[in-house]
């Protein structure tokens, strides 16, 4: 048995309000192998972007880790130093974020900030740096990189800005690639494209992928395997297809009854959008993991 | 940039010949002639054979289109006018102190910023702790007291008291004399910027980048000196422009309470003796200095954000 | 909408001036012009004179309590008068456009490049010295932020539906800016307008002080620091507390303001969990 590359195991995380510890991922436990796509999927205020966070160590007050592990390649990163973990950064576990305009300094030339993750973690100098950077910029298939190197974020478009994104974090290709909603703020087809962007690049440099969205369809065109998050637990972990195919978790089918299918009233009569039936519980209500009981009309 | 930087120049231009046109229609077109105001003082009324002497010397007598045109055809020719005490010629009388209040101005901003500047940055880096707590408290203060009655009792304390420092005048130009004077004309730039730092660097340390910068792995400090720094600098520079307005009309008073001579208090001075000519050339040359360092200010700034060229 | 720690020491401070300044007829133990009695002048502070005695003999507490009356009257009055000069040019400048707003916008470019302190100074020079100059002068000097920031904000609220709304229902355009821009702008506006009062009663002391302001006997806190200046040595009291009673008025008003600009601007930025 391959060891996996992410070993999250029993993962607790808790917010101060005031002078209370208030629970935001409870007990959460997944693995990740070498080279997999896996999904989390889930609500907003579910817990799953707070869980990339505690991996990359990027958490700041007043959320902390309370209780757990998280292994990667047999280390736990919550027992590393400060400096330990910001090796591991960038290098190793790399993460893009949903708003690729705010994610990139405005000041800066997007060369330059391609060319720092070189000189950062590779100790080489701007020149061949900048060099690699018109590379990196060409293996995302942005047209004339070495133009592109000289322009601001504010001169791109959002999907171009997002495949900056990609291109700094693949730079020194790391193990692990964590997407936090990497597609949420585009438009349609410019999604489509920025998503197979990812999964080319990571196939073909066998880079692994935590990929987090609230979107099912997008999850299910990347990821092999799912993990859906419901109020700060994992409820319910699956191949992709499975998850589609035989939900298991009532929270689940109500994920997937509230996607809209195409099809034809002709043939399949009239069908409803199904509510969920639950609000992400109030997180100063919830004291112990809640499940959704099933309805009783199924 | 070559471009923008003209353009920015040149539109000095317009700005200059709006306000000389304000300055003069303020002085000219008001009701009441100077010499009755000048002779009479408010409490009896002078000799009308005097007043008449007084208006043909000075030219009041002649109709207002022509004493327009007068004035900016000397204007042209860089004469600000005669003043109507001393009969010397404006220009020279400003000329003599230009030098001393820009000294001061200089010398008020530099320790605005030597010590706003980092008392702001470290409030942000430590946000709710004694030290962020004791600037905000000393800003707001600082922006609330008199700054001359903060002179005074500066004054009061080491120069009369401990006799650190000279009380007031140039002397010899020494830096000694320039203490006091800048020191107080500095503290409300400082506690503006001390502010504006914080505010600037605690909203740049919680944007979407920085958190980007973290998760490519970068120290804290390569990520403040990489990316931080350049930010925050733009809100602070325009900070620094803002501030340069006040800073002129308080110098101002300041220049009176230490017996400074620079145009501030040749200003105060001639408003008191109402003697126009010398008032209205030294409110032109200080609006000119001000709009040279607000463009000044700009220029920097479009240097440093390259979103601002665009528009 | 919650009010922080400033806003309310801010309100206290400021309440605590004005109320000294209504009630100073009754409070003050001695007439603040009239009691002058050479016989007493320049006492440090003891039981009779709690802040001691000027030059002419006056009481310095009598004065620094009746001072309020007039710096508060100044800094209330000036920026009232700027406040409204600001808010009409701006909003008709947003509103209409056009070559009002050029026309507006350029003044509003002008005025900015004039120093305030600067300005008063030309209009006291034309005017004289005295209270009504004093008003007259700083009533117009600070009228060019409140004017953009007024501006800015009409051109925000224009845009939204529920103006146009009451442009379909024809009503009339300065029916429309007072009832539906107006109180959408208020604000930002009364923000600047405390924090401008304290600016106005700076600058009246600050005129005062170099003699073009209030004239004396008038017990302006501004002009008592002049005679202060000359007795330094002798009389250090003189000079302590009306600068402190400036100090506590201005303070008052920028904590109110800044306390009022904390609860209308929603400057919390929460990040995604």
């Amino acid at each position: 048995m391959k060891q996996p590359l992410l070993d999250i195991r029993n993962l607790r995380v808790g917010v101060l309000l005031g002078r209370t510890q208030r629970p935001i991922v409870n007990d959460v436990s997944f693995k990740i192998m070498p080279g997999e796509a896996y999904g989390l999927v889930g609500e907003s205020g579910s817990g799953k972007s707070v869980t990339s966070l505690a991996v990359m160590g990027l958490m700041q007050k007043p959320l902390s880790v309370l209780d757990g592990q998280i292994l990667f390649q047999g280390q736990n990163l919550l027992e590393l130093k400060t400096r330990e973990m910001r090796r591991v950064r960038g290098k190793r576990i790399a993460m893009i974020f949903q708003e690729p305009m705010t994610a990139l300094n405005p000041l800066s030339t997007i060369g330059r900030q391609i060319a720092e993750m070189y000189v950062l973690h590779q100790g080489k100098s701007w020149n061949e740096a900048r060099r690699l950077a018109i590379d990196a910029l060409a293996s995302v298939h942005v047209p004339n990189p070495d133009q592109r190197t000289k322009n601001y974020p504010h001169q791109m478009s959002g999907g171009l800005r997002q495949r900056v994104m990609i291109a700094m974090a693949l730079a020194c290709n790391p193990d692990l690639l964590i997407a936090d909603e990497p597609t949420t703020a585009l438009d349609v087809t410019v999604q489509a494209e920025v998503l197979r962007l990812i999964k080319e690049l990571c196939t073909e440099r066998g880079t692994a992928v935590l990929f987090i969205s609230h979107d099912l369809g997008v999850i299910a065109s990347v990821c092999q395997r799912v993990g859906v998050m419901y109020a700060g637990s994992l409820v319910e972990e699956n191949e992709t297809g499975a998850i589609f195919t035989s939900p298991r978790h009532a929270y689940t089918r109500g994920l997937l009854g509230a996607l809209p299918r195409l099809g034809s009233r002709s043939a399949h009569g009239r069908q409803r959008l199904v509510d969920i039936d639950s609000i992400i519980a109030d997180r100063s209500t919830l004291t112990e993991t809640r499940y959704i009981t099933p309805r009783s009309s199924q | 940039m070559f471009r923008f930087t003209i353009r920015r120049i040149l539109q000095i231009i317009p700005t200059v010949i709006v306000v000389a046109l304000i300055i003069f229609v303020i002085f000219s077109v008001v009701p009441g002639t100077f010499a009755t105001s000048l002779l009479s003082d408010g409490k009896r009324a002078a000799d009308p054979q005097l007043i008449a002497r007084l208006n043909e010397e000075l030219g009041l007598n002649k109709p207002l289109l022509e004493r327009f045109a007068t004035y900016v055809t000397n204007l042209a020719h860089f004469d600000l006018g005669t003043s109507f005490r001393s009969r010397q010629p404006v220009i020279d009388l400003i000329n003599d102190r230009m030098w001393a209040s820009l000294r001061l101005a200089i010398g008020a901003m530099f320790f605005a910023l030597s010590v706003g500047l980092p008392l702001g940055f470290f409030a942000a880096l430590k946000p709710g702790s004694v030290i962020d707590s004791a600037t905000m408290i000393g800003a707001v203060s600082g922006l609330s007291v008199p700054e001359f009655w903060l002179g005074l009792l500066l004054m009061y304390f080491f120069a009369l008291q401990l006799n650190w420092l000279p009380s007031f005048g140039y002397g010899d130009g020494s830096f000694q004399n320039l203490i006091l004077p800048a020191v107080t004309l500095g503290v409300a730039p400082l506690a503006l910027l001390a502010r504006t730092t914080r505010a600037g660097v605690l909203d740049v340390l919680n944007s979407d980048f920085v958190r980007t910068a973290h998760a490519k792995g970068m120290s804290h400090f390569k990520v403040m000196r990489w990316h931080v720094a350049r930010n925050a600098l733009v809100l602070i520079i325009t900070t620094v422009g803002l501030q340069f307005g006040s800073l002129i009309g308080q110098a101002v008073i300041i220049e009176k309470l230490f017996a400074w001579p620079g145009i501030g208090s040749l200003l105060v001075d001639s408003v008191a003796i109402r003697d126009i000519p010398v008032v209205q050339g030294t409110i032109l040359v200080i609006v000119l200095w001000f709009l040279v360092i607000n463009t000044a200010v700009d220029l920097i700034y479009a240097a440093i954000d390259p979103r601002i060229k665009q528009e | 909408m919650r009010f922080g720690f400033n806003f309310w020491l801010g309100a206290g401070l400021t309440t605590l001036v004005i109320v000294t300044g209504i009630l100073a007829p009754w409070i003050a133990p001695f007439d603040p012009v009239l009691n002058a009695d050479l016989m007493n002048s320049e006492l440090p502070p003891d039981t009779t004179f709690w802040f001691g005695t000027d030059a002419q003999g006056r009481d310095v507490l009598s004065r620094t309590l009746y001072g309020a009356q007039i710096s508060l009257t100044v800094g209330i009055v000036s920026q009232l008068v700027n406040s409204v000069i600001g808010v009409t040019l701006g909003m008709t400048a947003g509103y209409w456009a056009g070559w009002w707003d050029d026309l507006v916008s350029g003044l509003t470019n002008v005025m900015l490049a004039i120093p305030s302190l600067i300005f008063a100074l030309a209009v006291l020079a034309v005017l004289g010295p005295g209270l009504p100059s004093l008003l007259i002068a700083l009533g117009l000097t600070n009228w060019s932020w409140t004017c953009r920031i007024a501006r800015s904000s009409t051109l925000s609220v224009k845009s939204q539906a529920y103006v146009q709304a009451a442009q379909t229902l024809g009503y009339g355009d300065i029916r429309i800016m007072f009832t539906q821009i107006l109180p959408n702008i208020l604000g930002p506006i009364l923000v600047m307008a405390t924090l401008g009062m304290g600016s106005a009663v700076l600058s009246e002391a600050a005129l005062s002080f170099i003699g073009l302001g209030i004239q004396p006997p008038s017990p302006s806190w501004g002009s008592m620091l002049t005679d202060a200046r000359q007795l330094i040595q002798l009389a250090p009291w003189i000079a302590i507390f009306p600068g402190l009673a400036i100090f506590l008025t201005v303070l008052g008003f920028n904590l109110l303001g800044d306390g009022l600009r904390d609860s209308l601007d929603p400057h919390m930025r929460t990040r995604k969990p």
